[in-house]
């Protein structure tokens, strides 16, 4: 078909001027969910480790912080050792114990001189480990000591996690469908408006492949336009949640920098596609 | 080349409009169709330029049974097929250059050649100062000529045309049945729909008649 020419006249057509807007919209609630799943497939992972080291034993000592290979501790850790059920059973170390808080005190958590107490952590063979026997003994053995289990609760974050991550993925499959759906109408509009001029092409001579190809690059076009500043509008948002929220959302830069950009390259998929089998549907009508 | 063989055609659910048509045009032939206005001269041509499909019979076209034919094999029997509409059908949004190429773009000539034959088609219909011009800016009879030049710009096996005189002065009429004869003996097959009957006078040749929805072929 013509090179430099327009034969149908597409360029005319005011039907499809709000595409590139609603691709901007739908794009940008897409790169937020992508940004949601991603996060909460972190989250969920993260979690995933840390429900095997869900236990821990606190030793605390009125007088201070404890340094490790005291009596205190190393009593305890022997008795923890010796404990039906453990199959580890570890003294945390200040630098990650530090790592730990620094998302709540700060990059001076190191410094800071707080009582705090010393932590076993404690991986048991089965998640569902029940450390009521070993508590009883530490009670009895070194007083002012804790045994804190937060399986269950982790438990339950991963599902979370999991399902926000799932809702993620829905999410941008309604987005696919809404930006389907959009460029159907849009197509159709467009094909009523220009319906004239695909009747003669088509007269004379023109196969459905050309005439769909013209709508299908028009649509890839402008639904690709307005997905690349929908998708720009969300990193930029996803990218402020980052800075914000970083310690706690773990929204990584490498994960989502590689998915939004994967954004319009699919709008402009969806859009093509779409657009050839909408106008070949109508197509079909033509004798 | 055009066979039409117990060809009905209704509109709907309506009334038959075409009833039992049966003729046929050889190859190479040229061929006046006539009536009176209303009679399905046009609606027959629609037929032969693969507007209108049969509502039953058999039609065939250049050696293809269209009601046999694949989908994807009539766009290249409509290439074949060079249609003068009665109406013109030109791309209001396109020059006269476009408009005439668009037979050539679409059969994927080279760009080179496109420009060519249609600089040289419309200096032939006396309009290549108009090259530039779209379908609102152009008289009548201009667009006309833009619609004879798409038309044939193509040689096409069979040339169909509606009234193709009805807008031209007497000389640009006279060019336009000479360029006619001139194709159909070069082998297109030609078939000129008119009710001007004094144009079956001056240019003898076989004549399609219709009336009430019935055909005959005469000479």
């Amino acid at each position: 078909m013509a090179r430099r020419t327009d034969p149908i006249g597409l360029g005319a057509a005011m039907a499809d001027r709000l595409l590139p807007g609603l691709a901007a919209a739908v794009s940008l609630l897409a790169a937020l969910a992508l940004g949601a799943a991603i996060a909460a497939a972190a989250l969920a992972e993260r979690w995933h480790g840390a429900a095997s080291e869900a236990v821990t034993v606190q030793v605390s000592d009125p007088a201070g912080k404890l340094a490790s290979g005291t009596p205190r501790i190393d009593a305890a850790l022997r008795l923890v050792r010796a404990a039906p059920g453990v199959e580890e059973a570890t003294p945390m170390q200040d630098g990650r114990l530090a790592e730990l808080l620094r998302p709540w005190l700060g990059p001076a958590a190191e410094q800071l001189a707080l009582p705090l107490p010393a932590i076993i952590e404690v991986r048991p063979h089965d998640e569902d480990w029940d450390p009521a026997s070993l508590r009883a003994q530490l009670a009895e053995a070194v007083p002012g000591t804790t045994v804190e289990t937060q399986g269950r609760l982790v438990t339950r974050l991963r599902a979370l996690a999991r399902g926000v991550q799932a809702l993620g993925a829905v999410a941008v499959l309604i987005a696919t469908g809404i930006a389907a759906c959009v460029v159907v109408m849009a197509t159709r509009a467009t094909l009523a408006a220009r319906r004239d001029a695909v009747e003669i092409l088509h007269l004379l001579g023109a196969d459905d492949r050309q005439i769909a190809s013209r709508f299908a690059r028009r649509a890839a076009a402008r639904v690709a336009a307005g997905a690349v500043l929908g998708t720009a509008t969300g990193a930029a948002v996803l990218a402020a949640l980052a800075a914000v929220a970083g310690p706690i959302l773990p929204i990584n830069p490498a994960r989502v920098g590689f998915s939004l950009p994967l954004l319009p390259l699919a709008a402009a998929a969806i859009g093509w596609g779409t657009a050839q089998l909408a106008v070949r549907n109508w197509l079909r009508r033509l004798p | 080349m055009i066979r039409f063989e117990g060809v009905s055609l209704r509109y709907g659910t309506g009334p038959e409009v075409l009833h039992d048509v049966n003729f046929a045009v050889p190859p190479g032939a040229l061929c006046w169709l006539c009536g009176p206005s209303g009679a399905g001269k046009s609606t027959l041509l629609s037929m032969m330029y693969l507007a209108l499909r049969p509502t039953s019979g058999r039609l065939s076209l250049l050696g293809t049974d269209v009601g046999r034919a694949r989908r994807d094999q009539l766009p290249r029997l409509r290439r074949q097929i060079g249609v003068v509409f009665q109406d013109f059908r030109l791309l209001a949004h396109l020059s006269a250059f476009d408009n005439v190429a668009l037979p050539l773009r679409l059969a994927r000539r080279p760009e080179a050649q496109v420009r060519a034959d249609v600089g040289e088609m419309l200096r032939w219909v006396g309009l290549s100062r108009r090259i530039e011009a779209r379908p609102p800016e152009l008289s009548g009879g201009e667009q006309q000529r833009v619609a004879i030049a798409r038309a044939v710009i193509g040689r096409p096996a069979l040339l169909l045309a509606d009234e193709p005189t009805g807008n031209l002065d007497d000389v640009q009429a006279e060019r336009l049945l000479r360029l006619f004869e001139e194709l159909n003996r070069i082998g297109t097959t030609v078939v000129v729909a008119t009710h001007n009957m004094a144009l079956l006078d001056r240019y003898p040749a076989r004549v399609l008649s219709i009336a009430e929805g019935r055909v005959r072929l005469d000479g």
